[in-house]
């Protein structure tokens, strides 16, 4: 390991020589970047022309991705998708993570707060992910509301986790017992002194959470909840290329598949870089 | 001693499955009952019915009673094993259960097996040769297959195998025309291919990721390197202090997949049409079966807690430290 480093170091980096603090923060960057364009992009796509006398056309130089039954370029529906998708996971986050925040600081109130967390995580944890995402989208009443409901409230088990053994730790230090000596409230405790400790696991658990909601939203609309079929979500551009798999219209899937691979995988190597940077062990290399 | 620690192990066990059975009967139930979807129109499907009659059917269905006396028959009919009438196949759910889960558990135990097998030989490959070739192509599958929609994987499979190259036919239990009773093995067993295939090739990640890690982390430890100093090495050195270390946990972290075995069972069975719960889960959350899917929900815990059971009991029964630990008390 040791002496992979040294050798990484040694090489010269693209234009100067940077160190790994610079190199994470330029990959940081540049996958923000991306995923920004293609949420904006995805945006302002609206109204795909469809020209029947294009149909089913294969990938070229004019239509990168291909063309579908209806003449409508795949590599414009593919954007418009994964928009819709960030957009998803963007909300599916911000649910999530309030919900483990709040649950992660109420175990900190007392034992039976921190069983009660357990409990829940545990009940949420022994129904399959996918059947839990349907049967809180059908409570939602399905549609895209549903969806982001489904999604948003189901992936917050990991994170809470983390945080409820983060405050369990810190519980027993010896500032909170003079804190409560001192006739400060739980809330004020947890909000004080327990919440900025775990600043830095809540953003790497958000991050990490990101690929794990675009993903499940592309399977439950895959499924058939939630988005209508004119709508160009990822999911249900998969589920329509399903038709034209024994068709041999291969790029129908391939691509639109492979873009998604490629948001998930950029999200990823976010995740891991700013963990690096928030990480005290890694962050000084 | 033994006997009996054993014994409170498993009271202590079954304690704790009843409960979270009851209390996923209860939420699972509790959040279906607020969605807007109604019982007794998803009953007539949009037949027209008088005002009276859509009463007495309420009456019949007891839907217009308050959620605590619909929860307490819930749970009563449960314990009876009386799980309602699914409103597809009208037919007992439980009977629409067991036929549908058999033929998934076929399906989930063969690409389980495989996952973990092929996992666990790929995972010990990469990390005995750390930094070469076979480590980063192993390195990269998992990075890939982990951020890949399982049902893409699927979707993908089927065209190289089925449609360009033709080995396999596409998607269904049984050919057409033919009743599921009837199909020969070979017709079962061909149209299972490619369903366990991408669900072993899907699994395989995080095993392989895991086997590789420690075994990197076993062969840097001090006692390995005091077996290579006594001359030990290649093969039998990782036989001797690899393998033996990394087995255990592997195979509970692989008894720990269950949830995630079900979760892609149910996109693969939808990619290839397989007539399994998966399908049966998704057909009954798109037509509103309420009574089928809270069964698939419960079942679908219990086989999520087996799982879990299974791990605990592998870690507790097989592990040699934690045996010696209970001597020594």
């Amino acid at each position: 390991m040791i002496r992979k480093r040294k050798a990484d170091d040694k090489r010269q980096w693209f234009l100067y020589s940077a160190n790994l603090r610079t190199k994470t923060l330029v990959i940081i960057a540049i996958s923000i970047l991306v995923i920004v364009s293609i949420f904006v992009s995805g945006y302002f796509i609206r109204d795909i022309p469809s020209n029947f006398a294009s149909a089913n056309q294969m990938p070229s130089l004019e239509h990168l991705f291909g063309t579908d039954w209806m003449g409508r370029d795949m590599f414009q529906r593919t954007i418009a998708g994964l928009g819709l998708s960030i957009m998803v996971g963007f909300i599916a986050s911000a649910v999530s993570t309030c919900i483990s925040v709040i649950l992660g600081l109420f175990s900190s109130f007392n034992r039976v707060a921190d069983e009660f967390v357990a409990g829940i995580i545990d009940l949420f944890g022994s129904i399959p992910h996918i059947l839990l995402i349907i049967l809180v989208s059908i409570m939602f009443g399905g549609g895209v509301y549903g969806v982001i409901m489904g999604v948003g409230l189901t992936h917050w088990t990991p994170l809470a986790r983390v945080l409820r053994s983060e405050v369990k730790e810190i519980r027993t230090k010896e500032y909170i017992h003079l804190a409560e000596n001192l006739g400060k409230s739980k809330v004020w405790i947890a909000i004080k002194h327990i919440l900025p400790l775990v600043v830095s696991q809540i953003i790497v658990g958000v991050i990490l959470m990101f690929p794990h909601a675009i993903m499940h939203e592309a399977a439950i609309t895959f499924l058939g909840f939630g988005l209508p079929p004119h709508e160009p979500a990822i999911g249900v551009i998969l589920s329509e290329s399903m038709h034209y798999l024994s068709s041999g219209y291969w790029w129908l899937a391939f691509y639109p598949g492979v873009s998604l691979l490629l948001v998930v995988l950029l999200f990823d190597l976010i995740g891991e870089n700013v963990e690096k940077l928030l990480n005290p062990e890694t962050a000084q290399e | 001693m033994n006997k009996q620690k054993i014994a409170k192990y498993f009271g202590f066990k079954l304690v704790r499955f009843i409960i979270l059975m009851i209390a996923v009967a209860i939420f699972s139930f509790i959040l279906l009952d607020l969605s807007p979807i109604d019982p007794v129109s998803a009953y007539l499907k949009g037949a027209a019915v008088s005002e009276a009659q859509r009463q007495i059917l309420q009456q019949y269905f007891g839907t217009n009673v308050p959620l605590p006396t619909k929860i307490y028959h819930w749970l009563l009919d449960l314990i009876q094993g009386n799980l309602g009438t699914s409103l597809i196949y009208r037919a007992p759910v439980i009977d629409v259960i067991f036929e549908k889960f058999t033929a998934s558990v076929v399906l989930m135990a063969i690409s389980w097996l495989l996952s973990g097998i092929l996992g666990f030989i790929l995972g010990v490959l990469a990390g005995k040769n750390k930094g070469s070739w076979i480590d980063k192509a192993v390195k990269v599958y998992c990075y890939a297959i982990q951020s890949a929609p399982s049902f893409w994987v699927g979707m993908l499979i089927l065209m190289v195998f089925s449609v360009y190259l033709g080995w396999f036919p596409i998607g269904f239990g049984v050919p057409i025309g033919v009743r599921s009773t009837d199909a020969t093995f070979m017709e079962w067993a061909t149209r299972l291919v490619l369903p366990t295939l991408t669900l072993s090739l899907v699994g395989l990640a995080p095993i392989a990721m895991y086997t590789r890690n420690e075994l990197v982390q076993v062969l840097s430890s001090d006692y390995v390197l005091f077996a290579k100093s006594r001359g030990e090495k290649g093969w039998d050195l990782v036989k001797n202090h690899g393998i033996r270390n990394i087995l255990l946990p592997a195979i509970t972290l692989q008894f720990l997949s269950f949830s995630e075995l079900f979760g892609g069972a149910v996109l693969v069975e939808q990619v290839f049409s397989y007539p399994g719960i998966g399908q049966t889960a998704v057909a009954a959350g798109l037509q509103n079966d309420v009574p089928l899917f809270l069964g698939i929900v419960i079942f679908s815990a219990i086989f999520v807690f087996v799982g879990n059971l299974l791990a605990d009991i592998s870690y507790y029964f097989i592990d040699p430290r934690i045996k010696e630990s209970e001597f020594n008390d």
